[in-house]
């Protein structure tokens, strides 16, 4: 269940789809006898429209598994429906932390990043570089507050300031106002704690407003490489940013990539897409490990197995349900740089699998034991 | 003053900055007016609440952006070429479907038209997806002035001027010309204008020609500001209707008006209070519901 038709289409949408279907075709369903089904539908970004097609999936239509789910305020909820259903939640596009941390369940695997890894990514390579007073533009609702928190916390432990916050509606078009602000507010770094065609927007319009000529900086806290895509580099270039998958970082990464894009007009894809693949292929090495589809088992499962596959290398999950791989801080590159289409990253640093993520004792997520 | 005293206590930020936000306010005001001045001419004039605005006002800006990608003709000629282009396929509607329509209760239009924008916006993002694609600022008007309280980029004053040009030329043609008397005498009494050997229905395809042209106009406006975004119409249209319903339906100084008020208004609420600034409006609607049903410009029937 996704966003199959507004602002976060192109980051988790369509493409999502197909990649769970190559992970059934790579697992091998037919020849080992599992016949998986995949249902979709669109949860419109709202908690209330996903809750009650969940409920529906989960009591009337025999699914056991729902994945992806975009939008941190429509995870949260059927984080809460799962755990009461005894399903299985596989969370790949939502972001905020607080699914492995104060609302963590038995139930629920964070597969691809949160808010606090892109804080931690993208937040503190920026302070560390300078930019030590900040600005923030905050998406209205879970997702931005959670993100807006978790880069506070960080641009704060490195000695940085915060001078300012707004908080613009979802989905906001025109941010020549709150851009305003940020001006004013003279904070060398403009902190955009939203996602999708907010941040694109406030990008382009950013550059209208002379807010890189005047000396300031954005910094896109959580940016997909579909955002830089519709930006161009031309606009887009220098941006820093954290992300879990690129699809140009080694053999297997390109293999895995070429096949997706041949399925999704060229697009290449993003990596809450490259979540979903890994993410279901490992449920089904679960449940045919067990030789049950019980929620709550298999999720138990697959966390005490060891994951592996193209998109992500090997990693592990983590007692609060929280994914483990490395992530990579990467720049995005000058118009002159790229060689070829969907060309956009340079990678600055890749933060090792154990730091990228929570430490598992700061979460306060009652399944861990102290 | 006390409202710049709060400003100057709560954020720190001389009375100055306000005068900032008026402007930018005036600017987002010059497209509400813009799309609600077509939709008001289209019901004033044909009594079809016109639901595919939004889509068309969409499809303006695509045309932009395929002009320029496709024929390599730049935004000038798009400016020209975009709304006769929108124009058309306006024409087209309204002689094909709309016209079947007058006839029966205004509720028939409007579940056409708003079919007619789903299955347009759904065939936008089928091909190009939901992230936009880019269009650049014409390079005669990149740039921006330093007015000491703020920066203006030049696009953004040009849009402002612009709009208030064809805004105004709108209403002198139907206030003020022999023309425009025509149409207002064909809402009134089709059978009596056709009568002085007018064609009326021409006339009507023409009008509804033109309203979504100006829909396409304010796209091809928008285009170097925004993303082109298959969903750019849908964000704004319902904005669009609160402003035509405050304004008085039909009414087309009341939609110019109310346009670049409530731009103001929203723009200061985004200082204020940012959480509400896109319910102001509608709130504002409830309220001008209760005291004048018709609307403020609008006249009770």
């Amino acid at each position: 269940m996704n966003d199959q038709s507004g602002t976060y289409a192109d980051i988790t949408g369509p493409g999502s789809t197909t990649a769970a279907r190559l992970a059934v075709e790579d697992f091998g369903a037919a020849k080992k006898g599992l016949k998986v089904e995949i249902v979709v539908a669109d949860h419109l970004n709202k908690p209330d429209v996903g809750s009650s097609i969940a409920r529906q999936w989960y009591d009337a239509e025999k699914v056991d598994v729902i994945v992806d789910v975009p939008t941190s305020s429509v995870a949260l909820a059927i984080n809460q429906i799962t755990r009461d259903k005894g399903k299985a939640f596989l969370v790949s596009g939502a972001a905020t932390s607080d699914l492995t941390g104060k609302a963590c369940s038995p139930n629920t695997i964070h597969w691809t990043y949160d808010t606090w890894a892109l804080a931690n990514g993208t937040g503190s390579a920026i302070v560390k570089t300078g930019g030590d007073t900040w600005f923030f533009l905050t998406a209205d609702y879970a997702f931005g507050h959670a993100l807006e928190r978790d880069t506070e916390a960080v641009v704060v432990k490195n000695g940085g300031k915060v001078l300012g916050k707004v908080r613009q509606p979802f989905p906001t078009a025109d941010f020549s106002s709150f851009l305003l602000q940020a001006q004013a507010s003279k904070a060398k770094i403009i902190g955009l704690a939203n996602a999708g065609a907010d941040t694109t927007n406030a990008i382009k319009q950013g550059a209208e407003f002379g807010i890189v000529k005047g000396g300031q900086q954005f910094a896109g806290l959580l940016v997909f490489i579909s955002d830089v895509h519709a930006l161009s580099l031309e606009k887009a270039n220098g941006l820093v940013l954290t992300e879990a998958f690129y699809w140009d970082l080694n053999d297997k990464t390109r293999a895995w990539s070429k096949r997706f894009a041949e399925k999704q007009h060229g697009a290449m894809p993003t990596m809450v897409q490259a979540g979903v693949y890994s993410a279901v292929l490992h449920y089904l090495k679960a449940v045919e490990a067990l030789k049950s589809d019980d929620g709550t088992k298999v999720i138990a499962k697959m966390k005490e197995m060891p994951t592996d596959d193209p998109p992500f290398g090997k990693g592990v999950v983590r007692a609060d349900g929280r994914k483990i791989h490395p992530m990579y801080l990467f720049e995005v590159k000058k118009p002159a740089e790229a060689k070829g289409p969907w060309d956009y990253y340079r990678v600055r640093a890749t933060i090792p699998a154990e730091q990228a993520f929570r430490p598992l004792d700061q979460g306060e997520c009652p399944l861990v034991k102290k | 003053m006390p409202a710049g005293e709060e400003i100057s206590t709560v954020f720190g930020v001389p009375v100055q900055a306000l005068f900032g936000q008026v402007l930018i306010g005036l600017i987002n005001g010059a497209f509400y007016a813009m799309l609600s001045l077509g939709l008001s001419v289209i019901f004033g004039l044909l009594n079809i609440i016109n639901f595919a605005h939004g889509a068309l006002y969409m499809t303006g800006a695509f045309a932009a952006y395929f002009l320029l990608q496709w024929a390599g003709l730049g935004y000038w000629w798009s400016l020209l070429l975009a709304p006769i282009a929108v124009g058309l396929l306006g024409v087209v509607l309204e002689k094909t479907m709309l016209k079947r329509l007058y006839h029966l209760d205004h509720l028939y239009g409007l579940l056409l038209t708003f079919g007619i924008a789903l299955i347009i916006q759904g065939g936008f993002r089928n091909e190009f997806g939901s992230s936009g694609l880019p269009y650049a600022i014409p390079s005669q008007l990149t740039g921006g002035y330093n007015l000491g309280f703020m920066f203006l980029p030049t696009y953004r004053a040009w849009v402002v001027v612009f709009s208030i040009v064809v805004c105004v030329g709108t209403w002198v043609v139907i206030e003020r010309t022999r023309l425009g008397a025509y149409l207002r005498a064909a809402t009134e009494n089709p059978t009596l204008v056709r009568a002085f050997g007018i064609n009326v229905p021409r006339m009507i395809t023409l009008t509804y020609g033109f309203g979504v042209a100006l829909a396409g106009l304010a796209g091809v406006l928008a285009a170097p500001i925004y993303q082109v975004n298959p969903l750019m119409g849908a964000d704004l249209i319902i904005v669009v209707f609160a402003v035509v319903v405050i304004g008085g339906m039909g009414s087309i100084m009341g939609s110019i008006v109310t346009g670049f008020t409530l731009g103001i208004v929203e723009g200061f609420t985004k200082v204020f209070y940012p959480e509400a600034s896109n319910t102001v409006i509608f709130v504002i609607m409830a309220l001008v519901l209760l005291v004048r049903p018709a609307g403020l410009f609008g006249r009770t029937a």
